[in-house]
């Protein structure tokens, strides 16, 4: 959005949340070469339970202007209930969200001007065209029709639908709906994007189209919110990380930053019979005072460290006498997958899945020989203190005169100025 | 085309399988049956919206639609208008098969366009009826069942297919007066040129609150789904 559509609705100043203004303030602090961050979207407190589920324990966050912000987290982590309210679809129980100066509540037909929605599902209409449904949702932002068939004749280039634009949707593959579906949420050119795991099912190239797609338009100003399951996706896409479990934020930042929380790299040994698993995480654990993690299918332990070659030496000899026949050993550098694994500390990898079938006895039994970390069941929700998500002291109040200035809730006559 | 297979078939059914078997006072079955296969026609007609909601709502399409800066009752409406061309077209082919298995009009023009739009605006706004049964199922099959439901209740416990007098009086009290004897009572009539009653403006005050009402619980259940 250039600065000229940005003054042109400066008329209603942001009120920002106390909390979301102490984030913002602690990360503007944090990164000295920006004077100002303007939060697009800010949640505070969002809450929302199904009947006897807790899809939402709480959350504050924010994304600021022009950025990506994935939400990462397994099944049921509350991604897409999150999603659902921001997009005005679903009320929280209690709580505040702004999304472009708008209260999901109060502003909420204000608000469904600025913003683009891809949910899960395909929504798509399978009895129309890839065009027609393209220029029924241009319809829709009331854009005229010149604009409608310029938008939509752009998106079907940028998702190569340019050839099957005139066929009915039900002829299409699940990879071109797919297309299509996270095309059409653009035809807006939406302010704030949603994108509840827009990848899943894509092909790698189509994935890679998407990615673009994203990219070109944060780099006109859009602010994007993904949820995925993938690493990759939130590595590559976006500017920060939230990382959700059962509810609640158990980390957020950087990719590097959620890295370097681990405090380091991982020490990571596979053994060469299954049965010395436990002893081998045993070992390691007693070594590094780190609670490992275990990978029975992969007949892998790894864990955290600081340590370097000695160390590296020092865990072999001690694994050798100890009897513990190794296929592999070696120190790496952390994947999100290790953060995330070692925040949730529920033997849930990303993708969903139980990591193993034993790996819960395993770690009952690493824990009981005495490995530190904390002693928890099924669901960490928690934060670590080793690996902290608010700093309350370090959060810094220096440049606070500009937050919070650069969004307003704005009419839906300035939105096409993007 | 697909749903006016069964309006046809309960045409054929009555006219020639259980017709013979009814009889009607003053005048021929197919002339008391006909008119009453036109509102059944535009009923099954009207399933299509609980059927077609409860598939959108289940296929996500509701979540973007919500999620536009359109009005709430936007969807909704478009949904009930376009069976209402459905319901037009439906009409019209029982109307020829009609004319063809011996039924005839015995009134004025006018009279006749009058209780066909009669049919057509008490199916539309029955089919709010549809789009709240669609939108509490929010499954295709489930709301495919539930359709029937009033359909089935309140096309056989009127005098769609046989006088009402022959029922007996707990069951005439609820046939007389509910919207389908009633409205059909009224199609009958102005078809046939014969004294319509009262029956015309209470077709039209119970078509016309069927709708507000439907049309108010429909919105606010589109408003809060969580699909």
């Amino acid at each position: 959005m250039s600065s000229r559509c940005l003054n042109a609705h400066l008329e209603r100043p942001l009120e920002i949340t106390p909390r979301a203004t102490a984030l913002v303030e602690r990360d503007a602090g944090r990164t000295s070469n920006k004077r100002s961050i303007a939060a697009t979207i800010e949640v505070e407190g969002l809450a929302k339970r199904f009947g006897s589920t807790q899809a939402l324990a709480g959350i504050d966050l924010y994304a600021e202007e022009g950025t990506v912000l994935a939400l990462l987290g397994p099944n049921g982590a509350g991604k897409t209930t999150l999603v659902r309210i921001l997009a005005t679809l679903l009320a929280p129980d209690s709580g505040r969200a702004r999304v472009a100066g708008c209260d999901v509540l109060d502003d909420a037909a204000r608000l469904r001007a600025m913003i683009g929605l891809t949910g899960q599902f395909a929504a798509v209409d399978e009895l129309l065209t890839g065009r027609e449904n393209l220029e029924l949702v241009g319809l829709f932002y009331r854009l005229s029709r010149v604009e409608r068939e310029r938008r939509a004749q752009e998106v079907l280039e940028r998702f190569a639908l340019t050839e099957a634009e005139a066929k009915l949707v039900k002829t299409y593959s699940g990879g071109m709906r797919r297309r299509l579906d996270v095309g059409a949420s653009m035809i807006g050119r939406p302010r704030v994007l949603f994108l509840d795991e827009p990848t899943s099912g894509l092909d790698p190239r189509t994935r890679n189209d998407v990615w673009q797609f994203v990219e070109d338009l944060v780099a006109d100003g859009t602010t994007v919110l993904l949820t995925t399951q993938y690493m990759e996706e939130a590595e590559h896409l976006a500017h920060r990380i939230v990382v959700l479990d059962a509810g609640a934020v158990v980390a957020e930042g950087t990719a590097t930053e959620l890295k370097d929380q681990m405090g380091g790299d991982v020490l990571e040994a596979r053994v060469a019979n299954l049965d010395q698993l436990e002893r081998a995480a045993g070992l390691l654990a007693e070594l590094e005072k780190r609670e490992p993690r275990i990978d029975p299918d992969q007949r892998r332990v790894s864990v955290p460290t600081k340590g370097s070659t000695r160390l590296l030496i020092a865990a072999g000899e001690r694994l050798q006498d100890n009897g513990v026949a190794l296929d592999d050993l070696g120190i790496r550098h952390p994947s999100l997958d290790d953060v995330f694994l070692s925040l949730t500390g529920d033997g849930v990898s990303l993708a969903g899945n139980r990591v193993g079938a034993t790996s819960d006895r395993g770690r009952r039994d690493v824990r009981a020989m005495g490995s530190p970390g904390p002693a928890s069941g099924r669901h960490v929700t928690a934060r670590r203190p080793g690996l902290r998500v608010s700093r309350p002291d370090t959060w810094t109040a220096r440049d606070t005169g500009g937050v919070a200035s650069a969004t307003s809730c704005a009419s839906p006559a300035t939105h096409g100025c993007w | 085309m697909i749903s006016a297979i069964q309006p046809a078939l309960l045409l054929v059914l009555f006219r020639y399988v259980l017709g013979g078997a009814i009889h009607v006072p003053g005048g021929s079955y197919v002339d008391y049956i006909v008119p009453a296969i036109f509102i059944e026609a535009v009923m099954i007609g009207g399933m299509a919206t609980a059927i077609g909601l409860a598939d959108d709502l289940r296929s996500g399409i509701i979540d973007r639609f919500r999620s536009l800066p359109m009005a709430r009752s936007a969807f909704l409406a478009g949904r009930t208008l376009a069976d209402v061309s459905r319901s037009v077209f439906s009409v019209g082919l029982m109307v020829g098969l009609g004319l063809l298995v011996g039924f005839r009009f015995h009134a004025s023009a006018g009279d006749i366009l009058g209780g066909l739009a009669l049919v057509i605006f008490f199916g539309y706004c029955f089919s709010w009826v549809y789009a709240t049964l669609g939108l509490l199922t929010r499954d295709p099959e489930t709301a495919q069942v539930a359709s029937i439901l009033p359909f089935f209740v309140l096309v056989f416990a009127s005098s769609a297919i046989v006088p009402v007098a022959t029922m007996p009086s707990w069951l005439q009290d609820f046939a007389n007066h509910q919207p389908v004897s009633i409205t059909i009572n009224a199609v009958r009539a102005l078809l046939q040129g014969e004294p319509t009653h009262d029956w015309v403006w209470q077709s039209l005050v119970w078509s016309a609150g069927i709708f507000l009402l439907f049309f108010m619980i429909a919105v606010r259940l589109y408003r809060g789904v969580t699909s």
